[in-house]
């Protein structure tokens, strides 16, 4: 009896073990998971009734992806930002180019790293921000992308594409997606004054009412252009500086959030808040007390660009698909999804709402935008200089 | 009088260990997007839940993960926990130390060491033509790394009650090892071995950590799913999705413990 | 007889081989190497600074506390339990473990709508005309977070150590004339000890390293050690440093553990 247990846990465990790698030519797996894509759907089709057409796409494709090598096997694998992209655009992309995509999201640019990093997986197509774009440049992990399949890009707006240069001198290896800006999210209702600069987040005042952000970068943001210096300094005197005004604000601060702010602006818990403008739009429209502003002492204009990691393995699809979310009708459906403003000048025209168009959080003025930085990668010794000093503010 | 203050010690236990579950049920019902805002009633979120396949498949990933990854930590730590028991100590408490390793580290260290040897592996495998996808077998094989300490700790307790005099007295009057084991041992183990299982599925449902840094791309847990969509506000799916499982582990439960009361009533 | 059992602990072995021993290997390889490779102490040392030991200090004293308030609240319930009519116990215990099927990052959430400031309990605390409750992004609220999230584990054990006290003994002894303070000191407790170990174990571990629920309950205001390891694993992508904290959080881990196991005299002890 006790045998059997053991031979039957050493078959358990020999499978377990052995099945985690699967040859990279098999045949019968894809096979079998394209018979499942089939069941699964056609047993919808009967509920709906109307899918038919795209469950003989989608098994179709698995099926040549089962007889085609590798190099071609019909798939895009996405690794976006949590809640980043419209989930019917994918379907169109899939209906359309008959190229399945494999959908992954992250939650910073700091998880993403590693992964990307450490090879585990081969992702085709990334969405990182500008400083993070920098960075895997520097260390050799993005490839170039041939323009050549990528036509749309005429869409996008030059401006957009000059701003890039700042992390990807002559835009070879990204195309911008989102962008927008740092700034004060505040509840007309509990504050009077009118807010203009980053020192109301240091107002006795709103003991218990402000919400930061809880990232080195942001947060260090904050504090530095409240002082007068660049968002990108090196100097640690200016960081060391910037540290102490943030230990000074923090017995004001109710907390240190990233995106909650959202949900909690909205439910009233707190005055003021330092938000994502693409945030903005949406609490506006859940709560029409929430003002958003630009401070004047300038903040960070950010840009979350499409790039093609070193080892993918699907470059071809992943072209296709970053052309894909240029085209002005795709971006306009993102931008009514996730409502951070796109770069697409095409798609910002055929906007209808002409609040929305006209919008200065959607799409500030330059002027507004006079004293903004982009972040940029300072190199591994300062990152770990800017991580010490932030640690010092959580830790007192 | 005693039995009242029990009851209402109970009661308010009930009570802390509810609140939050009966918040997320109200919250599956808000009509607003937001947890923030009461929009009104509605059922709008169980509709779209069912059509939205992204969490319907993260959420049959997580239950067949959880089903095998505790199926297989109860059995191998069943084994393990039985001949440690027979082990001399020093011995014991090396294995015993060696196995609460994962219980004792933080999570994301043991989910990036994980990580760590199913890359190294990777390497290794791809001499001989082989590549380990980062997927269902890599987080089975770390749900499993992680309940094993807890299904040990939770078998150990009880073997150490047993007196083993019983089983020798079974062998000496002729039984087998198996017939002894399986009328002697495992009806006094059993609740330990049920605990044990309890806990790694439960654990396995949980977690998040581990999970994240062993799955491949595509491959989706609740856990993993909800932490992304913390970014941009949980979708309210999810609040009824939870009260969904919530509620049918319920009535599960109560089929499960009224049948045998009826059986006991047609045999008397 | 000994050699089945010899061929019995093969496959775990295998296994804590494969999957515990040679990943800890790789954390204790980059805990003493740097980004070069070459061996250093640095990133155990980085543990004495004044920002990591006040973050270690704080999360031993949240853990502490929460271990301690886990069993009070545990230990009379799993008494009450065990003496609850055999048919209903099943149930019962179900009813306190079904909470934990509900995923743990949304409940901890749900914690945050009852307590905030316009939460669930302020606005009935409001109606009731009651002074309003200001724990959230505190201290107070961590704990009540760790205690709720891993009273469970404190109850299983100590409930399945005590359902198998033999009711004799007790009723020996009270025959023998202790009263039942004198039962529970004597009998019954030293008898649950076991599973008392197990459940300190089972709740003072995962609190001591959380960081999720900090990060929730706490506002991220307040730094414990579990978000110091994470921070350099996430933001600062720094394996190394990380490795050797969770080397050296370890380590404090063992120690307790040790301590543990000298209260637990016979040996008895699940934790080990």
């Amino acid at each position: 009896m006790k045998k059997l247990i053991v031979l039957s846990l050493a078959g358990v465990l020999a499978v377990g073990t052995l099945a985690g790698c699967t040859k990279i030519e098999k045949p019968e797996d894809t096979k079998a998971a394209a018979e499942e894509t089939d069941n699964a759907g056609s047993t919808e089709a009967e509920k709906t009734g109307s899918d038919t057409t795209e469950v003989v796409e989608t098994s179709a494709s698995a099926e040549t992806a089962a007889s085609a090598k590798k190099e071609n096997s019909g798939e895009v694998v996405v690794y976006n930002w949590g809640e980043y992209l419209d989930p019917d655009v994918i379907d169109l992309f899939e209906e359309e180019t008959g190229i399945k995509v494999v959908y992954e999201e992250f939650e910073t640019n700091e998880i993403m790293y590693p992964k990307v990093a450490a090879g585990a997986i081969s992702y085709d197509v990334i969405c990182p921000s500008d400083y993070m774009i920098q960075k895997m440049i520097e260390n050799n992990l993005l490839q170039e992308l041939n323009y050549e399949n990528i036509p749309n890009i005429e869409n996008i707006d030059e401006e957009y594409l000059k701003w890039s240069e700042e992390f990807d001198p002559g835009n070879k290896y990204s195309v911008p997606y989102c962008w927008g800006t740092v700034g004060i999210l505040y509840n007309t209702s509990m504050v009077d004054e009118p807010v203009e600069s980053w020192d109301i987040l240091w107002d006795e005042k709103y003991k218990d009412n402000i919400l930061m952000q809880d990232s080195v970068r942001d947060a260090m943001m904050v504090s530095l252009k409240k002082l007068g210096y660049s968002m990108n300094t090196t100097s640690e005197e200016e960081v060391a500086a910037a540290t102490d005004a943030l230990i000074e604000e923090k017995p004001l601060v109710q907390a240190y959030v990233i995106d909650q702010v959202r949900d909690k602006m909205i439910g009233e818990e707190a005055a003021l808040g330092v938000i994502y403008s693409g945030e903005a739009i949406y609490t506006q429209r859940e709560n029409e007390n929430l003002e958003y502003v630009i401070p004047k002492e300038g903040s960070n204009l950010w840009i979350d660009s499409w790039v093609i990691p070193k080892n993918a393995q699907n470059k071809e699809n992943a072209e296709a698909f970053i052309n894909f979310l240029c085209r002005a009708d795709i971006a306009l459906k993102n931008f009514e999804y996730i409502t951070y403003s796109t770069p697409n000048k095409a798609a910002r025209d055929l906007i209808e709402d002409e609040e929305i168009k006209n919008s200065t959080i959607a799409f500030p003025t330059s002027d507004m935008l006079a004293n903004c930085e982009t972040y940029q990668f300072l190199g591994d010794d300062t990152d770990e200089m800017y991580n010490n000093y932030w640690n010092k503010v959580k830790a007192s | 009088m005693k039995k009242a203050c029990s009851r209402i010690y109970m009661f308010l236990i009930f009570v802390l260990l509810y609140a939050p579950i009966l918040t997320l049920i109200v919250l599956s019902f808000n009509a607003s997007k937001t947890r923030a805002k009461w929009g009104g009633w509605s059922v709008k979120w169980y509709i779209s839940l069912f059509e939205n396949s992204a969490i319907m498949d993260a959420l049959y990933n997580t239950l067949i993960i959880a089903v095998l990854s505790a199926t297989i930590a109860t059995l191998l730590g069943l084994t393990a926990a039985l001949s440690l028991n027979q082990m001399r100590k020093r011995r014991r408490t090396l294995i015993m130390g060696i196995i609460n390793i994962p219980m004792l580290n933080a999570e994301i260290v043991t989910g990036i060491s994980l990580m760590l040897v199913f890359i190294a592996l990777g390497n290794f495998m791809t001499n001989f033509g082989y590549t380990i996808q980062f997927g269902f077998w890599t987080v089975l094989i770390g749900h499993i790394t992680f309940n094993l300490p807890y299904v040990v700790l939770s078998i150990m307790p009880k073997l150490k009650q047993i007196n083993f005099s019983t089983y020798e007295a079974a062998l000496d009057l002729g039984a087998s090892h198996a017939l002894a084991f399986r009328k002697v041992i495992l009806p006094d183990i059993m609740p330990g071995v049920l605990s044990g299982f309890l806990l790694a599925f439960t654990l396995s449902l949980d977690d998040f950590v581990i999970t994240h840094f062993v799955k491949g791309p595509g491959f989706e847990t609740l856990s993993t799913k909800i932490y992304t969509e913390v970014r941009k506000g949980i979708k309210p799916e999810m609040y009824a999705l939870s009260t969904l499982l919530f509620i049918s582990v319920l009535v599960l439960l109560l089929i499960v413990n009224v049948k045998p009361k009826e059986k006991k009533k047609q045999a008397v | 007889m000994i050699k089945k059992k010899k061929l019995l602990s093969g496959p775990y072995l295998v296994w804590t081989v494969a999957f515990i021993v040679i990943p800890l290997l790789l954390i204790v390889y980059y805990g003493f190497t740097n980004e070069a490779g070459s061996l250093t102490l640095e990133n155990i040392m980085n543990m004495g600074t004044p920002e990591n030991m006040k973050a270690l200090w704080l999360a031993l004293l949240l853990s502490l506390i929460s271990t301690v308030l886990c069993l009070i609240l545990a230990y009379p319930l799993a008494m009450i339990l065990s003496n609850t009519k055999a048919n209903a116990t099943g149930l019962i215990v179900m009813i306190f473990i079904i909470p934990m099927w509900m995923n743990f990052l949304l409940r901890t959430l749900a914690w945050q709508t009852l307590l905030e400031k316009n939460g669930v309990i302020n606005i009935a605390l409001k109606f009731l005309g009651l002074p309003s409750l200001n724990i959230i992004n505190t201290p107070y609220a961590i704990v009540l977070g760790m205690v709720y999230n891993f009273l469970p584990f404190m109850l299983l054990p100590i409930y399945n150590s005590l359902i198998k006290i033999d009711r004799n003994v007790i009723n020996a002894a009270k025959d023998l004339g202790a009263n039942e303070f004198q039962t529970f000191c004597k009998i019954t407790f030293p008898l649950s000890l076991p599973g008392v170990i197990s459940g300190i174990t089972m709740v003072f571990v995962p609190s001591l390293t959380t960081f999720v629920i900090s990060d929730l309950l706490g506002g991220s205001k307040i730094l414990l050690i579990g978000n110091v390891i994470e921070q350099k694993f996430k933001q600062g992508s720094n394996w190394n440093t990380g490795s050797g904290l969770s080397l050296v959080l370890m380590l404090f881990i063992l120690v307790s553990m040790a301590i543990m196991q000298k209260y637990d005299k016979d040996g008895e002890g699940a934790a080990f």
